[in-house]
């Protein structure tokens, strides 16, 4: 789960890392009350989307009076703000942030996240503060310091200095920057975060460390022991389908192709899209109907899937294990009837009672499709769409 | 010979008064020798109970000293299962194999370094299968998980993948075609698990019975490409190789915790441009991984 910089900042404050004072805002109203309350004599005007980029993208611009808060303030709010991580279609500005000025010096990466590999928190740092850290890592990687955390020790000290040394912090603000990596390390376990990241985190002219931008991502699985991060869940900020899919407890993903495909296990469902690929066409989507499907399901996910007026063919891909394939032939034909099916649907079972799924299929009455396997399930739905 | 288990493996089944444990218990129950391998249950409220005519014990610890299981198979809920698995690593087993979906990747990081600081301080080593995985099979002797029993027949290939149902799609396309299976693995799709591609290479490796094998992989993560350098320098059976995600765009969740691309080297491509360098025969059509297999032996 994602969530917006303001709400990043009001976590960090609550573990003591040091940020500007801001306020979040709905309205152009709200944004001059705010840079009245702040007071002072710069603002910076912040659109509030969950997606990075946004100062290149023109979400992000500086104030020097009120009347220039409000004008800007007017015109990001309600913008489609195209960045890299948008999409051509951007997100619409529904709020944003009025933030105070600040004294940079010099401009720091700093981040936490899980490593796979080692299996320890990695907490990583860089001098080039304020880049898209990716390019960082790929033009130089020497640039990059990175440590890896035991959970049972936390962010040592001497950890700490490795990171703050490396990324040339001088020396009289050495103590603030490894306090404020160790309370990003203790904030990032203790919210369950999948990714904490500061960029930049500034220093100051008087030799403080702030925290100028912050992102978050959050573990989904741990999510039952943090209604507080929950709060903080944005609807606007997400796919509509995805909602839609997430309360039937079907994991489903937007694509942009136009073959619809419903598929049990995660797996299998990324190996059925390949294989339209493979054949020519794209997939409009990831769904992945789970082990339990039920015909409610079944029938939920054709109706997500439809939603999307480009899919022109559906394919269902079901290995039968526990899940009974004459269980998941009459949640198809029930929900193709339901939702008086128009395009195309090709279906390919197997496993447990399979001779039985296709009977219920074919005597349906129904113009359903039957393929023996994946290879042929796909090259029969592409050339049904062509 | 088979890799991990065999009809003479002795389980101890943690959450096995749960609906998931109880119908799955009953399932490894009914397979091969599932009748001798099934030995005992934990759940400390029923501890002295029976299920199935499988007596229940408070803890992993005395149903060990019990019954002489090595081995604990998890279906504990998510908010216990990390504890569920340092509980059959503190009874000293062989191996815990976790089927739990949705464990929080915080609890798995600190039960996996608690593991490797016992293992550091000369403590037994217990292996760990999954979390979020449908368990693994030795077929004809024993089945210790989710996974349909039927589809399967006993032969010489290894098949291991992190995804449940495409391991079903590799084994069933297998005895399709006449190959059985020496032992077939899911270790899982979190992002923080225990064995691993490479751990299950070597076994397969090392096992006598197993002549071929098929290891499927897919998006997020370096394992499967740390699998193939070790293959490349120390495999002596053919593998062939699958990666799942080649349509996945890079930052989305697809399903598995463990199935996001988080840089350049994690895609499905990188992926397979590096097994086909390390000698792996890669396939980017799934539907042919059992044929494919076949040509090499």
């Amino acid at each position: 789960m994602k969530i917006h910089e303001y709400q990043a900042k009001e976590i960090l404050r609550k573990y003591g890392v040091v940020t500007p004072r801001g306020i979040p805002c709905f309205s152009v109203e709200e944004a001059v009350k705010a840079a009245d309350e702040l007071g002072g004599s710069i603002w910076v005007v912040k659109a509030q989307i969950h997606a990075g980029g946004r100062g290149k993208g023109g979400g992000v611009k500086l104030a020097r009076s009120k009347e220039e808060v409000s004008k800007i303030a007017g015109e990001i709010l309600g913008m489609q703000l195209i960045t890299h991580q948008t999409g051509p279609e951007g997100q619409k500005v529904r709020r944003l942030m009025i933030e105070e000025g600040a004294d940079i010096k010099k401009e720091y990466y700093v981040a936490a996240l899980t490593d796979r590999a080692t299996q320890k928190v990695a907490m990583m740092a860089s001098s080039e503060g304020g880049m898209d850290i990716e390019e960082v890592a790929h033009n130089t990687p020497e640039k990059i310091i990175k440590v890896f955390v035991d959970p049972a020790t936390g962010l040592t000290d001497a950890q700490g200095l490795e990171l703050a040394k490396g990324i040339g912090v001088p020396e009289g603000s050495l103590d603030k920057a490894v306090d404020t990596f160790k309370k990003l390390y203790t904030c990032y376990m203790e919210t369950d975060a999948s990714l904490a990241e500061i960029n930049p985190l500034i220093l100051e002219g008087n030799g403080n460390i702030k925290a100028l931008d912050a992102k978050f991502n959050f573990d989904s699985n741990a999510l039952f022991r943090h209604p507080e991060i929950v709060a903080y869940r944005d609807l606007d900020e997400e796919d509509p389908a995805e909602i839609e899919a997430s309360k039937f407890d079907l994991a489903y993903i937007s694509l942009d192709g136009n073959i619809g495909c419903l598929v049990n296990g995660a797996g299998l469902a990324m190996a059925t899209m390949d294989t339209i690929k493979l054949f020519g066409a794209e997939p409009a989507n990831f769904l992945d109907v789970g082990g339990g499907a039920t015909t409610e399901k079944v029938t939920e996910a054709f109706k997500i899937m439809l939603k999307n007026p480009a899919v022109k063919g559906i394919l269902v891909n079901i290995f039968g294990g526990i899940m009974k394939c004459d269980t998941i032939a009459n949640g198809v034909v029930t929900a193709a009837r339901e939702v008086k099916l128009a395009v195309p649907l090709v279906v390919r079972m197997k496993g447990t009672n399979e001779d039985l799924g296709k009977k219920i299929l074919a005597e349906s009455g129904l113009p359903i499709i039957s393929a023996d396997t994946m290879a042929e399930a796909a090259q029969k739905i592409v050339s049904a769409v062509a | 010979m088979s890799i991990y288990i065999n009809k003479d493996t002795k389980v101890i089944t943690q959450g096995i008064t749960g609906k998931t444990g109880q119908f799955h218990t009953e399932k490894c129950q009914e397979y091969a020798n599932g009748k001798n391998c099934f030995v005992a249950g934990v759940n400390p409220k029923k501890a002295g109970e029976s299920i199935f005519n499988i007596p229940i014990f408070g803890t992993v610890k005395e149903a060990a000293a019990e019954t002489g299981a090595t081995v604990s198979v998890i279906y504990v809920p998510p908010a216990g299962a990390a504890a569920a698995i340092w509980e059959a690593v503190e009874a000293d087993l062989d191996l815990a194999i976790c089927i739990t979906e949705g464990i929080p990747v915080r609890d798995m990081l600190e039960v996996r370094n608690r593991m490797k600081a016992k293992e550091a301080a000369g403590g037994k080593r217990t292996l760990l299968l999954g979390p979020n995985c449908p368990g693994l099979i030795t077929p004809d002797e024993i089945k210790i998980g989710i996974m349909p029993g039927h589809i399967h027949r006993k032969g010489r290939i290894g098949v291991v993948s992190r995804s449940g149902t495409l391991t079903y799609e590799a084994v069933a396309q297998l005895t399709e075609i006449g190959l059985g299976q020496s032992s077939a693995v899911g270790i899982g799709g979190d992002p923080i698990n225990g064995l691993k591609h490479i751990d299950v290479m070597k076994a397969f490796n090392d096992d006598p019975d197993t002549d071929a094998v098929i290891m499927i992989g897919e998006i997020g993560g370096p394992d499967e490409a740390e699998a193939a350098q070790w293959c490349k320098a120390n495999m002596k059976k053919p593998i062939v190789g699958f990666i799942a995600g080649v349509t996945a765009p890079a930052g989305k969740r697809m399903g598995h915790a463990g199935a996001l691309i988080s840089g350049g080297a994690d895609t499905a491509d990188a992926k397979l441009a590096i097994m086909e360098e390390c000698g792996f025969k890669v396939t980017r059509n799934p539907s042919e991984m059992g044929k494919l297999l076949k040509s090499l032996i």
